[in-house]
């Protein structure tokens, strides 16, 4: 019980339980993405969800709640976008792009049935996707992007008030976490573009804390999932050496990590990376 | 002089103190006593030092008081000291006191600083543990003088003030501007009379001791009386009240006046609390004013305990803010340390609402807190304040002081002083944040308030970001916080106030306390037994019957709302004039410093003292400058212009209408924040009969409305006292009156 509240970067990646949720076939034609020409196949993209799925679940042990697709909703395999949970209170937020609005009824009732303090961003002036938040463990940061404004930044400041939330300008990238992510508790994966560095650079600066930092050649492949799993340790989902070679290599230099490398290629076309697809809870009490 | 009156120890403080650079201490204690006379600052500060030549200086310097009487001397020097300096003598009365307090502490001062050199695990990059190492081999020599003098220098201004007083022209501080300019011109055949001075000034400050009843509110919500001497400092007081609570590790807390804005306005211990306190009761509030951001290094667990205590009033009043699980964590904690283990006969389910552990405190919040009350079963009372203080150092905002600020662009921020450094926050979102090493240089000028920035990677030049302060006091305050909060955390020990230079500006304020580095080698040597001390129970810090918040929170409301008084006296005088600086030595070292600092430099590198320099001041020519860009912008409401011609005794009778040679023309400005004085000195000879003219045109920055015809009837007075053999043959007033600026209180 003690330490509950402010783990201090040693929590981070602890997880007992994961929501996903199925791909629509509409994802093929309508999901939202930067580059318009690329054909998804979407069989392909269910087996790698699959797969993604089944790590989580059978590999590691989660607990995981899979959400039915729902063809209205084009983007809704991206969960991330649409809840921020650090430690038990889950912020449902409000997506930049309208057409996902309607993403968080679902993720609400999942969240609700986990017994997580749930605070809604009711704010109509307010935007906020999960995917430009990024939690080290000990601090947020959020990406200031396309879709996620001030105001949204703010509302989770006031959601997780025990932690700094420092605000990173994004301007090439859909979100903040499509060049960076944890890789472990005090490390930063981040890719190579001048965007991702001076990123990296305004958070080093914001910051109190001196993190460590693994630059990764690729900007999607620094989008990780860092796991920290009872029994298994350091965990690390990372792109697959298929997709990313010079990228993988970076990783695989990571020996305190089971690396456990995972094909993206067609969530990608769609700008969805590896953190999109999964919400990740710690539930440490029985509510 | 000073043998007639004072005792021995007092003499030799005070040769040793003219000794050094006596002209240049007098006239700084004449500026700063003139200063008095406008404005009862609250944060006063020996500030806007002071001026006079350089030739002044070193013709009086080699001199001691006695040999003021020696004519050739004294015509140049005496003539420019105030009465009020005179009177030197009969201060020491008072000063043994002080003297005898400070002595111990400056030899435990000089003895760490050699300590000093062993490795601190405070982030002191190398260049600076050089530096401290060799600083104290210096500075253990030096130190006692200095803070002689300065004790010796703010004691001395005490009685000038009583004295202004019973002349009257103490209410001139107020929300107006007014200048004044007193021209006089004067004839004379013949030197000073110091000596009248000197017997007049033993009866006129005979030692009264005059005691003021004190209260201060503790952190567990009771109140410590006592009747404090009329012309104590702040330590006096602040020792009182550690002695009181028998804290040894004190040098994190400090004493809060109580005014009216949500602002702390510390008090400063090394200064007197008459000065510092103005119209307001003396009423004050002991607070935590260093958070140590790691308190399981604090030695006693009766430190860590009013820490707690501390921190308790701040989560309850959401200055710290927490989210819900921390609320009840935290709660339960404190619950541990003063119930024990939780007892589900004796602690029935009200027991908790006695207790206040957030700003809006729920029942579901309380169910909280005795859930995980009972998980720490066995929890000795220290371990729970340990576990609590483990657990509120981690939230971001611990130890944050914030000040409301707007940014270039006019957009709302808060900035937040930290251990660590200056954090910039949009609502409650960080947008910026500059570490002390990074800092260049902190300054502030009128409401504004300037951080000097390292050039980035790759950049070349260093930046100046400015913010805008709600008023001249708010940015005053937030620099002093800075000053203080970067010596405490980030230096070894605290650096000298700069010595009164050559018309320099700007405030003299530093951090006088000792740093934690300092104050974590004194705890180390602390070998008592553990204090026994009782816990006071948060209930009399809780809500009453019907709920509504009393204790803590009524503290805060009585903070707010108590001292509506304040508002008006202030340091307006300062709108268009203080400018203080603070040049950061951080650990890499480098430090650009404009061309100001350069001959501090240069001295300090003749003294092997590495040359970084950390205070700067301003030089004439800024100083001009910034005189003439003031007249500039202020807008002039009414000018007014007097003459009045007085005729005088003639003596150039036998000289006729000859013109005279021109022996030798002098011209000293000395500055301080309220009052220019400009001497112009011309000693011709007519017929083989001297004459010497002295033109005075004294500039009198003040704040309120000012009585005229007694401004100018003290000018003259003080004109005669200071030269009583000269005449006055004429004056001329010049006034100029603006509007309030704009943002004040």
């Amino acid at each position: 019980m003690a330490g509950l509240s402010s783990g201090g970067g040693s929590s981070l990646g602890r997880c007992s339980h994961a929501v996903v949720r199925a791909l629509p076939e509409s994802l093929r034609e309508h999901a939202l993405r930067i580059e318009k020409d690329k054909a998804v196949d979407f069989a392909r993209a269910e087996r790698e969800h699959q797969l993604y799925v089944a790590v989580l679940k059978s590999k590691l042990g989660l607990q995981v709640l899979e959400l039915p697709a729902d063809e209205s909703l084009p983007d809704c395999v991206f969960v991330e976008d649409v809840a921020v949970v650090c430690e038990e209170t889950a912020l449902i937020t409000r997506p930049g792009a309208p057409s996902r609005r309607k993403e968080v009824d679902a993720m609400k009732r999942a969240l609700e049935s986990l017994n997580l303090n749930i605070v809604e961003m009711t704010d109509e002036t307010a935007t906020l996707d999960g995917g430009d938040v990024l939690f080290t463990g000990r601090e947020f940061f959020v990406g200031l992007s396309k879709r996620t404004n001030q105001r949204g930044a703010e509302i989770l400041a006031d959601t997780f008030k025990d932690y700094a939330v420092s605000t990173v300008p994004v301007y090439d990238s859909l979100h903040l976490k499509s060049f960076c992510s944890m890789a472990g508790p005090n490390l930063i994966a981040i890719g190579s573009t001048e965007a991702a560095q001076k990123a990296l650079k305004t958070m080093q600066q914001m910051s109190d804390h001196r993190y460590d930092k693994l630059t990764v050649p690729d900007d999607a492949a620094a989008n990780c999932i860092y796991l920290n799993i009872p029994g298994k340790g350091h965990v690390l989902l990372h792109r697959a050496p298929e997709e990313y070679p010079e990228s993988a290599k970076v990783f695989e230099k990571l020996k305190d990590h089971m690396l456990i490398p995972i094909a993206n290629t067609e969530m990608e076309k769609v700008d969805g990376l590896l953190t999109c697809c999964s919400v990740l809870i710690n539930k440490t009490s029985e509510l | 002089m000073t043998t007639e009156v004072g005792p021995e120890t007092e003499v030799k403080k005070e040769s040793e103190q003219l000794g050094a650079d006596a002209a240049n201490e007098k006239h700084e204690e004449a500026t700063e006593s003139q200063e008095n006379q406008k404005s009862e600052k609250t944060l006063s500060e020996e500030a806007q030092s002071s001026p006079s030549s350089p030739a002044l200086a070193t013709q009086s310097s080699p001199s001691s008081q006695k040999k003021e009487k020696d004519p050739s001397e004294g015509k140049g020097i005496s003539r420019f000291i105030p009465p009020w300096l005179k009177k030197q003598k009969s201060y020491s009365l008072v000063e043994p006191k002080d003297e005898a307090k400070k002595k111990p502490v400056e030899e435990r001062q000089a003895m760490e600083e050699r300590e000093s050199q062993l490795p601190e695990e405070v982030a002191e990059p190398k260049g600076n543990l050089e530096e401290a190492t060799i600083e104290s081999q210096q500075e253990a020599k030096a130190d006692d003088k200095e803070e002689e003098k300065h004790s010796v220098s703010s004691a001395d201004t005490q009685p000038a003030k009583e004295d202004s007083k019973e002349i009257g022209v103490e209410k001139v501080a107020d929300e107006q501007e007014e200048k004044q300019k007193v021209e006089e011109k004067r004839e004379t055949k013949e030197v000073q009379t110091a000596e009248i001075k000197m017997e007049k000034a033993p009866q006129k400050a005979p030692k009264k001791i005059k005691t003021v009843p004190c209260k201060v509110m503790l952190l567990d919500g009771t109140e410590y009386s006592c009747d404090l001497e009329k012309r104590a400092k702040g330590q006096v007081l602040f020792d009182k009240v550690c002695e009181q609570l028998n804290l040894l590790e004190k040098d994190y807390f400090g004493l809060l006046l109580r005014d009216n804005s949500d602002q702390k306005n510390w008090l400063d211990s090394s200064k007197e609390i008459k000065r510092q306190i103005r119209s307001l009761p003396w009423i004050f509030t002991f607070n935590v004013k260093f958070y140590p951001p790691d308190p399981s290094q604090l030695t006693e667990d009766i430190t860590r305990y009013f820490l707690c205590l501390q921190l308790r009033q701040d989560i309850a009043s959401g200055r710290l803010p927490c989210s819900f699980v921390t609320h009840a964590l935290l709660g339960s904690y404190a619950l541990q340390a003063e119930l024990g283990d939780y007892d589900s006969e004796e602690h029935n389910n009200h027991y908790i609402s006695e207790f206040q552990f957030a700003p809006n405190q729920t029942k579901e919040m309380e169910d909280k807190v005795v859930e995980l009350h009972k998980t720490h079963r066995g929890l000795t009372p220290a371990q729970a304040d340990s576990h609590f203080l483990e657990n509120a150092k981690r939230l971001s905002m611990y130890g944050v002081d914030l000040h409301h600020a707007k940014d270039s662009e006019g957009v709302d921020i808060m900035l937040g002083v930290c251990a660590n450094g200056l954090l910039i926050y949009k609502d409650r979102l960080r947008i910026n944040r500059f570490a002390w090493p990074k800092i260049l240089k902190i300054s502030y000028k009128r409401s504004n308030f300037y951080i000097k920035v390292r050039p980035a990677e790759l950049e070349q030049f260093e930046s100046t970001i400015g913010f805008k302060l709600p008023n001249h006091r708010a940015a005053k305050r937030l620099w002093k916080v800075c000053v203080e909060h970067h010596t405490f955390y980030r230096l070894i020990s605290p650096e000298q106030p700069p010595k009164a230079k050559f018309l320099t500006l700007g405030s003299k304020f530093r951090y006088s306390g000792r740093t934690q580095a300092q104050t974590r080698q004194a705890s180390n040597l602390i070998d008592r037994p553990a204090p026994y001390f009782e816990r006071t129970s948060s209930k009399r810090v809780s809500r009453s019957l019907d709920g509504a918040p009393v204790g803590i929170t009524d503290q805060s409301l009585l903070r707010d709302f108590s001292a509506a008084t304040v508002g008006p006296t202030g340091d307006m005088v300062f709108d268009d004039e203080a400018v203080g600086q603070t040049t950061l030595k951080n650990g890499e070292g480098r430090d650009e410093d404009g061309s100001p600092t350069k001959i501090q430099q240069l001295k300090l590198t003749q003294d092997e003292k590495p040359p970084v320099v950390k205070t700067e001041m301003v030089t004439i020519s800024d100083a001009t400058q910034r005189t003439e860009i003031s007249t500039k912008e202020v807008p002039i409401v009414q000018t007014e212009t007097k003459t009045i011609t007085y005729e005088s005794p003639q003596f150039d009778g036998s000289a006729g209408g000859d013109a005279g040679v021109l022996l030798s023309a002098q011209t000293i400005t000395s500055e301080s924040v309220s009052t220019t004085t400009t001497t112009h000195i011309t000693k011709t000879v007519k017929g083989g009969v001297s004459e010497t003219r002295i033109e005075k045109r004294i500039v009198i920055t003040g704040d309120a409305d000012i009585d005229h015809d007694q401004a100018l009837a003290q000018a003259i007075k003080e004109a005669k006292e200071q030269h009583p053999d000269m005449s006055v043959t004429r004056v001329v007033v010049h006034k100029e009156t603006e509007l309030a600026e704009e943002g004040e209180e």
